[in-house]
């Protein structure tokens, strides 16, 4: 359980703003935050953390205080029983990957057993002794994720771990993900854009903008792809055609038809 | 090659000095070049300044003030005399202090830079697996600024392998516990013995041609090994 109300000046695009949260997450709940940049999802992932001190407020986690302004308590990040992915990984370049995780697991009991089995679960074992560099990006998230749970966390915090990943790796962790959330049973808070994503993974979704909830509840799963009939103008070179819409447009899309032909085409937003 | 009859001597005492001193300025640069590059204190330019002035200064500069201060003709003399029996003047001692402050930009500053270019991500994710500083410093950045470390002792060693000015006003020119070889080169040439003080000058260039061939090499390689 954790509950928080944090205040803290951010500096946007827009000028000088407040971000100003409260919020409650159940234990094992998994909560999206969305919100364009410059929202204040990861100052807020990161006053969770304990990486930025809050300007006041409060945070509880499991009847144990965090921080509490007026209180003047504030425990450090290392004392706080979380993990934690970065946008950018993270990892450290000097150690393989079975290092950077055996060093989060330290002093432990049964380190080199977690590190075994994190290693297993995301399907790292294979690359046990690589190092960072040399890895991909989704092979490198998985690798923070697994570093991240290492530690034994009780709350997860994921800043937009999937959003650098093409489609086929971004779905493939996503289901790595909701598979450590099932085993875990984490509380988790998921900076995410994807609405996709979202419907999938979170529980709740948290908007926020301009440092403010926008709004809470459950996520909207986008919208099935709708589909429209164009016809086919001309047939262009390199396997492209110009196809002319209902309305009057002209697009050229990728397939095979000949001239005059009425095909279906899917319309994905991004 | 007709070596000068003292020639072992000094050289010894020449790589004694510049070992000692690397040593013990990656001791104290460390922290130093640490606060400077995390730091947010307003008088961060003004250490900053205090660090780099030796950069600037002519080494008589240095070696003036620091003889007086370690001289009993000034309170800090007297103190460092009567209070801890540190009589610095015309010793290796000496020499060794004045050769901290010399050479103390050329360690600081490749140390200062390397700990900036460690992504402050790094320290945060350590930290957040409940690492302390201490431990992050140890295992997450001195292994990722390598070639800092190396540049910042290799630097300070060849510096101060070169040092003249501080010694000879601290120092003087005593064989076997201030003499060091750039002092030999100007004392053989000032009696016109030029072949010693050529077997001094070619042994100083081809040190300090091998140890910069040898950083160079290092950090190419550290580098092709991490990225």
């Amino acid at each position: 359980m954790i509950d928080f109300h944090l205040r803290k000046a951010l500096h946007t695009a827009a000028g000088p703003r407040q971000l100003d949260v409260a919020l409650a997450l159940a234990p094992g709940e998994l909560v999206a935050l969305s919100g364009p940049s410059g929202a204040g999802k990861t100052t807020l992932l990161r006053l969770l953390a304990g990486l930025s001190k809050p300007d006041g407020g409060f945070l509880k986690f499991d009847g144990q205080t965090w921080y509490d302004h007026q209180r003047r308590q504030w425990l450090p990040p290392q004392r706080r029983p979380l993990g934690f992915v970065f946008q950018d990984y993270a990892l450290f370049p000097n150690m393989t990957v079975r290092q950077n995780l055996a060093f989060a697991a330290e002093g432990q009991p049964e380190a080199r057993r977690i590190v075994d089995e994190l290693l297993e679960l995301l399907e790292l074992t294979e690359l046990a002794a690589r190092r960072p560099a040399v890895l991909s990006g989704g092979q490198q998230q998985r690798v923070a994720l697994a570093r991240a749970l290492a530690r034994r966390p009780r709350l997860l915090l994921l800043d937009e771990p999937l959003s650098a990943l093409d489609l086929p790796t971004r779905l493939r962790l996503q289901d790595a993900l909701a598979a450590v959330h099932r085993q875990f049973q984490l509380t988790t808070i998921l900076i995410s854009h994807d609405p996709a994503e979202i419907a999938r993974l979170a529980d709740r979704v948290v908007e926020l903008d301009l440092g403010e909830v926008r709004r809470v509840g459950p996520p909207v799963a986008p919208a099935a792809p709708a589909t429209v009939v164009g016809r086919v103008l001309a047939v262009l070179p390199g396997g492209r055609l110009r196809v002319q819409l209902p309305g009057g447009a002209v697009v050229e899309v990728s397939g095979a038809a000949g001239i005059g032909e009425e095909i279906a085409l899917a319309v994905v937003c991004l | 090659m007709n070596l000068p009859p003292d020639y072992w001597q000094t050289l010894r005492l020449t790589l004694a000095l510049a070992s000692c001193t690397t040593a013990l300025l990656l001791l104290l640069g460390l922290p130093l070049a640490y606060v400077l590059a995390h730091g947010r204190s307003r008088l961060k330019p003004l250490l900053e300044a205090v660090v780099s002035l030796p950069l600037v200064l002519p080494p008589t500069v240095i070696g003036f003030y620091l003889l007086l201060a370690f001289s009993d003709s000034t309170a800090v003399g007297r103190f460092l005399i009567n209070q801890l029996g540190l009589s610095l003047n015309f010793t290796f001692g000496g020499i060794l202090a004045g050769s901290l402050v010399y050479s103390l930009p050329f360690m600081v500053q490749p140390l200062q830079a390397g700990f900036g270019q460690v992504p402050r991500a790094l320290s945060e994710a350590a930290y957040t697996l409940g690492k302390s500083r201490l431990t992050t410093l140890w295992r997450v950045l001195l292994p990722n600024m390598k070639p800092a470390l190396l540049s910042g002792a290799v630097l300070t060693f060849a510096h101060t392998l070169g040092e003249f000015g501080v010694v000879l006003m601290i120092g003087g020119s005593l064989p076997g516990r201030t003499r060091v070889a750039s002092i030999a080169i100007y004392d053989e040439v000032q009696s016109l013995r030029y072949a010693q003080a050529n077997a001094y000058a070619l042994t100083l260039l081809a040190v300090a041609f091998v140890i910069l061939v040898a950083l160079y090499w290092f950090t190419k390689k550290d580098a092709a090994r991490l990225s």
